[in-house]
């Protein structure tokens, strides 16, 4: 091949330094980087491993109180840490950028994207006001913006996610910098959205001759995007080398555990066998009135727009959809958390939709719900073992019973002898377990779980999921899956339902549903998946 | 902008109906008379007059004709009279009115002005000598009476230093015309206007300073650091106007407490507004004047906050928006 | 509790807030038996200015009766009115910002008009007519306060309340089959305390200020010695008799300063996780 061109940033031994008190004294142990022009380099790792501190070290940008203790870091001949602040100033923007997380928090709200575009130049004294915004107006075009010119007049708040994500990248790269850190840049963004996003980053830095540090937890858009990769554990990098050799031929044991523990698209179910239905929904749709008063007419939102399925016992139905698909509000109307506008829900034949007190409490224990966010989902004030008690000793079970079965389910999803603690001290993981606990705690037959792994890491959602499905087996469950993950529906889901826009646009069984989607938007959503072909080469 | 302000229209018409109703049960719930609530002092030595007043207020028919007959009063402008002053109450108070509002203005923008750039200066210095001074500055102000404040304001400046004038609104049958009167009301205007402002001065440091330390930890400010901006220009351009929001809604919550305050300050500085109109009311158990006075100074309150929202939607794009 | 101690304890403001409220606490209690005649009394010669040789350290008034005698039993009219009408505030508004966030709809319409009015009526303006036309007694002064000051409580809980009634551990006990009136009780008001507790004490604060700004007005119970009516009473002779209305303004100055230092300590204590941003 050609020969190696110098590297465009250097990092050697690399050690960050957390205050004190923190969970381990650095953040990043000396680690070692290299960047490329025109290439790609994938830090990946879970929550906690120090891959983005070390993006932010890069930039200068470590946060109060975290600093780099040793090390050295080189753009092109410069020395980073033997900069002052102006000195960082006159670098960032002009030969390194950034892209972030959170589209929705990036920009400021109160300014309009045109003028926080033209900042840039500003910042870096550089061309005259008009030509500026001339520029703005091109890049928001580079970055395929639908409308540019209205883009530019806009404020953030009048964007999508998406579309801001695309005005921090125009942003990055106004004036051509060498290098782009990206930190996360799809994580908050809908899979159709994210590969469009994927797309653009990968399509911008060849253009550019960028060399691009991406952050990622995820090993699918690694697969996407990446020239080579770093997995980090703890701080440390534990394996890294060429995309293709890492995925496919990973050498250290918890790069295999992360790459394992990803839900395989290929492993869908088999056809389930017929079963009894349980729960069978009729022409639901839910209607929202936003807004109005005195002076304004209220906004009409369709939530949910007829759907009508059946859930079979024991079977595990997945309802897939992006954000905005209505597939949450369909959710809470299945466990009455909200009214339904129109049609039926019935379990065993007894409508539950219009049912009101001691008839609504009878039957609602019998479908049970899974809360997305295991921080939430939890009364801070309360001890888990009462906190999962409460609900039985609703129903009239004495309390000490009630105790002692708490302490028994908590024993059952791996948590025994923690019953008197407060959910401060679990972590993410173990609190969905208790959340678990609790909606077993009733002897549902029905379990709806609202993205019940989706703000976990790839090896907790692994274990989660393996519990989830030992429990439905034991105990004979029927279990709703509400996800935008594909993958975990593909590998856990019986029949799948995709939900667009408040409609249902295909019910079907998983395999079929995943290897021969019928609907167009079906396919769209698994052609974005990322990494679909490193998981097709790999089955 | 126009369906706003006409909604902010009507609700402050309501408003203003709902507090004439109250001062209505005011005078019915006070112990005694309510003719001789309404005619105050005066009223006690002439039955004749307590008659007339029964008949204009109807006085002795039902309760929601005696109702109507004050609102309708008050809504024509009609907010009784005085008969300690032997003047329409409507009058007297719009002769007060014009010193309450130049002290209450120069108060509240005083305030604003100096609280947000000492919050900024604090912010700015955080943790350094700076900050805890105009902290703690901050703190005692708030906790300071204001009626004490100006006392001592009056004994240290006009008194002991004899800087400025203590009493009044301007040198009495001095015959200044133009600018130079306008320079004496000034004078007599710093040290009212001054402690009246200290106090809400320290409430705006406070929030200020939080506000700003909230903003700069905000993902879009490092995003502006990214770009390379100076940190000059991402404390004044993104920092700040983020910042001041929560500070123009509390100043907002704040008028009404203004407007209280100025009752205390025109007290002891003998400033010739409403507020003062008020305590000479309270001296003279002359309630149709108390009354009136506190319709006005809602009145007054509910202007102020018109004037906030109105600034809060001029910087803020997202409401605009809805 | 411990834990709460030492993270209170950090705040060194705070800790110097409870030492001076428990100095007029127990000047409060021991009042009587320091200064056993009325403070109404004639004790000296008129006008004594004070740190003289004698009874009145800190002088007498114009009718000859003792400051620091007045000063002592005005500590407990003080605390008295801070902490009845504070408690009297929260009895009104709890109730109505939690049923305002919690029903939501047309209850949340109702009652959230009827808070705004009453924040949008001048407080102070409010309180001089309340107590004008009850006449001035401890009494129409403690309800007169309260009145004026329940709003904010009501809209802090009304909006804890919104957001907590979103919360999925509410939504988990509503579907584990709690009825809303356990819900309201058990799961979120023991979330909505630390904030009440941190505003209570500021408003303690507040209401000093408001009483002796009536006291000053001329609105105090006249069969009651308080700091404002000290000041009151030396208005008009600040110039010759700087001293009657200057100690009790540091009295109050230094009672409202501890309330507020108390309430950032209590804050720092409660609420970790914000403290930990603000430094």
């Amino acid at each position: 091949m050609t020969d190696t061109p110098s590297p465009s940033v250097t990092i050697d031994h690399l050690r960050i330094a957390l205050p004190e008190g923190a969970d381990r004294p650095y953040a990043v142990d000396r680690v070692d980087f290299r960047l490329y022009p025109g290439k790609v380099l994938c830090v990946v790792g879970e929550s906690g491993s120090g891959k983005s501190m070390s993006a932010n070290a890069l930039m200068g940008l470590l946060p109060e109180g975290v600093r780099v203790a040793d090390g050295r870091i080189r753009l092109g001949d410069t020395d980073i840490l033997a900069q002052d602040e102006e000195g960082m100033r006159g670098l960032r923007g002009r030969r390194m950028a950034m892209i972030f997380q959170e589209p929705m928090s990036a920009l400021n709200p109160l300014m309009k994207i045109a003028d926080q575009i033209a900042e840039v130049f500003e910042a870096h004294n550089l061309l005259r006001p008009a030509e500026r915004r001339a520029r703005a107006l091109e890049l928001l075009t580079e970055v395929g913006l639908p409308d540019p010119a209205r883009a530019a007049a806009s404020y953030p708040h009048q964007l999508s996610g998406g579309q801001r994500q695309r005005v921090v990248i125009a942003m990055a790269l106004a004036l051509e910098p060498e290098v782009l850190v990206a930190d996360e840049p799809t994580t908050a963004l809908d899979v159709t959205t994210q590969a469009q996003i994927l797309e653009l980053i990968r399509r911008l830095q060849v253009d550019h001759n960028m060399a691009v540090m991406f952050i990622t937890h995820d090993f699918g858009v690694v697969a996407e995007i990446a020239d080579h990769v770093a997995v980090m554990q703890l701080g440390r990098v534990v394996e890294e080398g060429p995309a293709d050799t890492v995925l496919r031929n990973p050498q250290h044991a918890y790069t295999r555990k992360l790459i394992d523990a990803i839900p395989k698209l290929g492993a869908g179910r088999a056809e389930a066998p017929e079963r009894p239905p349980l729960l069978t929904v009729e022409g639901v749709s839910k209607t929202y009135h936003l807004g109005g008063g005195l002076f304004a007419k209220s906004r009409k939102v369709e939530a949910v727009r007829d759907i009508s399925v059946t859930l079979g016992r024991g079977e595990t139905l997945g309802i897939v959809g992006e954000s905005g698909s209505g597939k949450s509000s369909l959710g809470r109307c299945l466990v009455r958390l909200q009214d339904v506008s129109a049609g039926r829900i019935a379990i065993d034949g007894q409508d539950m939709t219009r049912l009101q007190g001691a008839e609504l409490r009878a039957l609602r224990r019998r479908v049970q719900m899974i809360f997305q966010d295991p921080f939430a989902s939890l009364n801070p004030r309360i001890r888990v073992g009462r906190a999962i008690a409460d609900g039985p000793i609703a129903y009239g079970t004495p309390v000490a019973t009630a105790m002692a079965e708490a302490e028994a389910l908590l024993e059952r999803v791996g948590l025994p002898g923690t019953a008197r603690r407060f959910p401060h001290e679990f972590s993410g993981g173990q609190r969905q377990r208790i959340g678990i606990a609790r909606a077993l705690a009733l002897k549902p037959e029905v379990i709806v779980a609202d993205e019940a792994v989706s703000a976990l890491d790839v090896s907790i959602q692994a274990q989660v999921l393996d519990l989830l499905d030992e429990l439905k087996r034991e105990l004979g469950l029927s279990l709703i899956f509400i996800t935008h993950d594909l993958r975990v529906a593909a590998q856990i889901c019986d029949r799948v339902m995709v939900m667009q826009k408040g409609a249902c646009v295909e019910l079907g069984p998983g395999a079929q549903i995943f290897d021969a989607p019928a609907h167009a938007y079906t396919r769209s959503l698994i052609d974005a998946i990322p990494g679909r072909d490193w998981d097709q080469s790999a089955a | 902008m126009l369906r706003f302000l006409l909604g902010r229209l009507v609700k402050i018409v309501l408003i203003l109906l709902a507090i004439t109703v109250l001062n209505f049960c005011l005078i019915h719930m006070a112990p005694g008379d309510p003719a001789l609530v309404m005619a105050g002092e005066a009223g006690d030595a002439d039955p004749k007059f307590l008659a007339q007043l029964r008949t204009q207020f109807g006085l002795d028919q039902p309760f929601y004709v005696q109702l109507w007959a004050y609102v309708s009063h008050v809504l024509m402008g009609d907010l009784g009279y005085s008969y300690r002053q032997q003047m329409p109450v409507s009058t007297l108070i719009l002769q007060r009115l014009p010193a309450t509002l130049i002290l209450s203005i120069t108060a509240f923008a005083l305030s604003l002005g100096l609280g947000v750039l000492a919050g900024v200066v604090a912010a700015a210095r955080q943790g350094r000598w700076s900050d805890s001074l105009i902290s703690a500055v901050a703190l005692l102000f708030y906790a300071t009476p204001l009626f004490w404040m100006a006392l001592m304001a009056v004994l240290l400046f006009s008194v002991q230093l004899d800087w400025l004038p203590a009493f009044g609104y301007e040198q009495a049958a001095s015959g200044l015309h133009g600018l130079a009167r306008a320079f004496d009301i000034a004078r007599h205007l710093v040290l009212p206007a001054t402690t009246l402002g200290l106090f809400f001065m320290a409430t705006y440091v406070r929030i200020t300073r939080a506000s700003m330390l909230e903003v700069n930890r905000l993902d879009f400010v490092k995003t502006a650091r990214a770009k390379g901006l100076k940190p000059s220009v991402i404390q004044r351009r993104h920092v700040l106007r983020n910042a001041i929001l929560p500070v123009v809604t509390l100043a907002g919550l704040h008028a009404g407490q203004l407007v209280g305050g100025a009752v205390l300050i025109e007290t002891v500085f003998a400033w010739p507004g409403i507020g003062r109109l008020m305590f000479e009311a309270l001296q003279s158990r002359d309630y149709n004047t108390l009354l009136g006075v506190f319709v006005v100074s809602s009145a007054l309150v509910l202007l102020f906050n018109l004037i906030t929202d109105i600034l809060y939607r001029i910087v803020d794009p997202r409401i605009r928006a809805s | 509790m411990s834990e709460f101690w030492k993270a209170y304890c950090r705040n060194r403001g705070a800790v110097v807030g409870l030492v001076i409220l428990a100095v007029v606490l127990i000047l409060s209690i021991v009042a009587p038996f320091w200064f056993p005649g009325s403070p109404w009394d004639m004790v000296q010669m008129p006008f004594l200015p004070p740190f003289q040789e004698g009874d009145a350290i800190l002088g007498t008034d114009t009718l000859g009766r003792d400051i620091a005698s007045g000063l002592a039993h005005g500590a407990y009219v003080s605390l008295l009115v801070g902490f009845v009408s504070t408690l009297v505030s929260l009895a009104i508004g709890i109730p109505i910002g939690a049923a305002a966030g919690y029903f939501g709809g047309w209850v949340d319409d109702i009652l959230s008009r009827i808070t705004e009015f009453f924040q949008v009526i001048p407080a102070f303006a409010f309180a001089i007519v309340l107590v004008a036309i009850f006449q001035p007694s401890i009494t129409s002064i403690i309800v007169a306060i309260a009145v004026v000051s329940w709003p904010p409580v009501a809209r802090l809980l009304r909006g804890e309340v919104m957001s907590l009634k979103h919360r999925e551990f509410i939504e988990a006990a509503a579907l584990s089959g709690q009825s809303g009136f356990t819900i309201i009780w058990r799961q979120i008001l023991p979330n909505t305390i630390s904030p009440v507790i941190v505003l209570s004490s500021m408003m303690v604060a507040t209401a000093i200020l408001t009483e002796s700004a009536l006291d000053f007005m001329g609105l105090g119970d006249p069969n009651i010695m308080s700091w404002g009516y000290i000041i009151g009473a030396g208005r008009t002779v600040l110039q010759q008799a700087w001293w009657i209305s200057f100690f009790p303004g540091v009295a109050i100055l230094l009672t409202v300063l501890a309330f507020n230092l108390i309430g950032e300590g209590l804050n720092d204590a409660l609420n970790p996780r914000l403290s930990k941003r603000r430094d």
